[in-house]
């Protein structure tokens, strides 16, 4: 396992995983990621179907309670076994550190009977407490600046699958969370629509945004994040500066991922 | 002639018939409206108490824990496999026994309600599983607890669904209230008995009990498309 650390950015880590394990039965879908995210640091995660790589994700913020493991958040232990209990078990230190890690789901997850700008002044009231007229406030100036404030007082039906998802992403980024996940945010959206969700990502990138994210664009890996992780049978097999390892993979898995990955691209 | 003649005598008699028909019955319907409030009046608080005895009974068989999971499935299994005039018994005749003595009333009441929560309970969910995984991932992701998730937003979505199967579980009650007839409470149907019992005229009386009761229930069913509608111009 080569698990070095190539970090290009060397902010103050903000996540610290040590030999994360995740079994779902007798099925071991994660054997052991250590990993440190800097804060600013984009990751990307690529790796193929099964591999574990939204798992990983999944983990981050405890929609699955890891088996075994370490996890250091924000220099904070992560309590992660209070998780165990499924859904009573939300108590206050995991939903504390849930707010403050976004997450960016492959289906959007907007809640379809409250508005635009519902959706996204709901945690910032209910979790942090804000009144509606700062979340509102605070609502409208992240929809302005992805050009669907006009859209606040529709709910989410009415929106393009593109539309949906970028205002999942602002939904995120009204709790000001330190870490932003995405699994695979892209993946369910029409080719024609791919693209605003990839710039409105790039764009949080480049504004400093710490961020791990699970995708198959490996053109959008390569292009916004500073490292790229290869994860292959819940392991990591590979990472680095993500021009080198998606441009000269040293392994032979990444390298024949890359080919297939890349290959179906051209073929397109 | 003759047929004409004949015909207007038939058409006489029957007008004769009717209004006097009509004329005895007036004379009892004041006793009606008293005997219909009650059952108003049962109906309303059996259905908010069978809806609270069902969303704590939903939420303890999906909440994932055998500790609330069993009591649950118990109160299940006993309700809906025993009738329910047995139910009103125990609770009337049987709960004496053991130093609760209630009036007909509550009595009736609690039945109703504990009965109907078994039924509102699997209603309920039905509801909860028909709201995809993520709604509640989404919302615990933002850091809400389970209590914030559900009462913003997976119960919200659950109400729209179960509109439909919840009016009918209502209409249910309505008329399971004419089982309480059985342990004095003056509603309908025993005001209605009564009546035949001094009048000899089962079928008129009963034919008007029917049409009370599908009145109220027909406002139910109004009641619920309203509701539905209201819910469906949003999304």
């Amino acid at each position: 396992m080569a698990d070095r650390e190539h970090s290009t950015k060397p902010g103050k880590p903000i996540l610290q995983l040590r030999d994360l394990r995740k079994s779902f039965g007798d099925l071991e879908v994660l054997k052991g990621v250590s990993l440190d995210v800097h804060e600013g640091e984009v990751i990307a995660i690529v790796g193929v179907s099964g591999s574990g790589k939204s798992t990983l994700l999944r983990c981050v913020n405890l929609l699955e309670v890891p088996s075994g493991g370490s996890m250091v958040f924000d220099g904070k232990p992560v309590p992660y076994e209070q998780a165990r209990g499924g859904l009573f078990s939300s108590g206050r230190a995991l939903s504390d550190m849930r707010s403050e890690i976004g997450m960016v789901f492959q289906q959007f997850n907007l809640w379809p009977h409250k508005t635009v700008l519902e959706n996204v002044i709901e945690a910032p009231m209910t979790v942090k407490g804000l009144s509606r007229t700062e979340a509102t406030a605070h609502a409208q100036e992240l929809l302005e600046s992805i050009g669907l404030l006009e859209k606040r007082n529709e709910h989410p039906v009415r929106l393009s699958g593109g539309q949906q998802q970028r205002v999942a992403i602002v939904r995120a980024l009204a709790m000001r969370p330190k870490l932003m996940l995405f699994d695979e945010a892209t993946s369910s959206l029409d080719p024609e629509l791919v693209g605003e969700v990839l710039e409105l990502m790039a764009r949080l990138a480049r504004g400093g945004m710490t961020m791990m994210v699970v995708t198959h664009e490996i053109q959008f890996a390569r292009q916004v994040s500073d490292r790229t992780i290869f994860i292959d049978g819940g392991l990591i097999e590979e990472q680095g500066p993500s021009r080198e390892v998606l441009s000269n993979p040293k392994s032979e898995r990444t390298k024949r991922f890359l080919d297939r990955v890349l290959h179906v691209e051209i073929a397109e | 002639m003759s047929a004409e003649t004949s015909g207007v005598a038939t058409y006489s008699g029957m007008y004769g018939a009717i209004d006097g028909w009509w004329n005895q019955i007036e004379a009892y319907l004041p006793l009606f409206g008293p005997a219909a409030w009650i059952v108003v009046q049962v109906t309303i608080l059996s259905i908010l108490l069978s809806w609270a005895c069902g969303l704590i009974c939903a939420l303890a068989k999906t909440s994932g824990y055998k500790i609330f999971q069993y009591p649950a499935e118990f109160y299940l299994w006993f309700i809906r496999g025993t009738p329910l005039l047995t139910q009103i018994f125990l609770v009337y005749f049987g709960l004496p026994q053991l130093g609760i003595r209630l009036d007909p009333f509550s009595a009736g009441v609690i039945a109703l309600g504990v009965n109907g929560g078994a039924y509102v309970a699997e209603i309920i969910r039905g509801g909860l599983l028909s709201i995809p995984k993520g709604q509640r991932e989404s919302s615990v992701a933002l850091g809400m607890t389970y209590w914030q998730t559900m009462r913003r937003i997976i119960l919200p979505q659950v109400v729209r669904v179960i509109i439909p199967p919840m009016t009918n579980d209502a209409a249910t009650t309505l008329k399971n209230t004419s089982l309480l007839s059985t342990i004095t409470i003056m509603e309908l149907m025993l005001q209605t008995q009564i009546i035949v019992n001094s009048t000899f005229q089962p079928f008129e009386f009963y034919i008007l009990v029917s049409m009370i009761y599908l009145a109220m229930t027909t406002v139910l069913m109004v009641g619920m498309r309203w509701a539905e509608r209201r819910h469906a111009i949003a999304y």
